[in-house]
């Protein structure tokens, strides 16, 4: 069973039905036991770091997470792979999970050309930077979907692919040991985003 | 780098496509799922969703569709028509919507835009306005284009994004079925003025005006229903096309 982290940040309809479509026993749960007992866990979540980080301790499963994160595969997705991260600089310094080395900063402040707009937001390809099994059944530069203002700095060799958007190469999936990350939203990403998640469901 | 977007829109009345004509081959030709996955299939960028009815029963088979279609196409979805109150945002955002059109809503209620992005973030809020020229001025209207607003559309769109609006669709009303282009013109006024995406809508007739339209930098997405529902213009061909032309294109 694949346990979906329900910490009440951003709607997780398509994410379960993606899951299901793919014929993946699902839960979407709070419960510190289901996360146990789970297989495979997914950490989603939209909105602000911060607050995020906020709703997450409130609800009791962070060092649930960081346990189960050394024995089983864990998945965060969009501001669920921020957190893991070391800490984020979304409206001031936010401690994450540590999970992955790394920083969280804006794409405004680091993006040169200034007429690039901000929201990061639509399709652009993935550039695999490292092979891994989550890869299994994505082709190098396909497209994903995007909807970030921030993003992963500073991964050292966690980073598995990219996506350039003008000078910079936006962290867009991450592995450190259990844990992997995708900045966009596979769930949102067609076919392709599809056949990454089966290749987690599958590991 | 980031490609730019095609959009169908369906217009949903009563659970059917309004305009689903020619659609041989698939089971039912007016079916907004059938309709959604073929869409899916050619390589559409995201769907527009727009309640066109009126009825509350009409209501409820709109978001039993709404969930159907995102239970089953996983791309990202629109919704508009008829969202007036932050209820109306919940309501389809729990049925699989990723973003919410607000159009008339925002007249009646400019609250509602700043409201909406608070709750739901801003890359969820879009700002639909249809405009036209009047006097010499982008003049914003109301009631699907019937109702001259008096107020000057790029102010409003300025104000939208300020609100916090994520995204704007233009609908121009000059050039809206007439099949002759988009109205770059007035969408190169608005991307002097807004930062957020830009979806065009209004005026596609052929390929060209896609490969037209995306030479205008400003703009990320062209939107269009009758040429996509009548298979004028298919969309895996579109794409093909514009690929070829240079244009950043998820194929």
């Amino acid at each position: 069973m694949i346990a979906i982290v329900d910490y009440g940040v951003g709607n997780l309809f398509s994410l379960s039905s993606s899951l299901r479509a793919l014929g993946a026993e699902t839960e979407v749960t709070r419960d510190a036991g289901r996360l146990r007992s789970a297989d495979k866990i997914i950490l989603p979540g939209v909105g602000a770091f911060g607050d995020a980080r906020e709703k997450l301790d409130g609800t009791g499963l962070t060092p649930v997470l960081r346990e189960e994160a050394a024995r089983k595969p864990l998945l965060g997705i969009c501001l669920g792979m921020q957190l893991l991260f070391d800490r984020g600089f979304e409206y001031g310094e936010h401690p994450g999970l540590g999970l992955v080395p790394g920083q969280v900063v804006g794409l405004r402040e680091d993006l040169e050309d200034k007429t690039l707009k901000v929201p990061h937001m639509g399709w652009n390809s993935l550039e695999i930077a490292r092979d891994d099994p989550l890869f299994k059944y994505f082709r190098d530069s396909e497209y994903v979907y995007y909807v970030h203002s921030f993003y992963a700095r500073d991964c050292g060799n966690s980073t598995l692919g990219v996506s350039r958007y003008g000078n910079i190469a936006v962290t867009g999936a991450v592995r450190n040991g259990n844990v992997w990350g995708t900045q966009f939203h596979p769930e949102k990403s067609g076919d392709a985003g599809l056949r990454l998640l089966r290749a987690f469901a599958e590991l | 780098m980031l490609a730019r977007r095609i959009i169908p829109c369906l217009d949903v009345r009563d659970g059917r496509v309004v305009k689903g004509t020619n659609f041989q081959g698939l089971r039912d030709m007016a079916d907004p799922v059938d309709m959604a996955k073929f869409y899916n299939e050619s390589g559409a960028d995201e769907l527009v969703f727009y309640d066109i009815t009126a009825s509350a029963e009409g209501r409820s088979l709109f978001t039993d569709i709404l969930r159907r279609v995102a239970g089953e196409i996983f791309i990202p979805l629109t919704v508009g028509g008829g969202i007036r109150t932050l209820d109306d945002f919940d309501r389809v955002l729990k049925c699989g919507a990723d973003k919410v059109s607000v159009n008339s809503g925002a007249i009646a209620d400019p609250g509602i835009i700043a409201a909406a992005a608070r709750k739901y973030g801003d890359q969820c809020v879009v700002l639909s306005m249809d405009v036209k020229r009047v006097d010499g001025q982008f003049r914003l209207f109301a009631k699907g284009g019937r109702e001259d607003t008096g107020i000057d559309a790029m102010e409003w769109a300025v104000k939208g994004v300020e609100d916090g609006a994520g995204e704007i669709v233009l609908n121009s009303i000059d050039t809206d079925g007439v099949k002759q282009g988009f109205d770059l013109e007035m969408l190169d006024a608005l991307a002097s003025r807004v930062d957020v995406p830009i979806v065009a809508s209004g005026g596609a007739g052929s390929m060209e005006h896609f490969a037209e339209l995306f030479t205008h930098r400003g703009v990320d997405a062209g939107l269009a229903a009758s040429i996509f529902h009548t298979r004028q213009v298919e969309i895996s061909a579109l794409k093909a096309y514009l690929k070829k032309m240079g244009v950043p294109m998820r194929v």
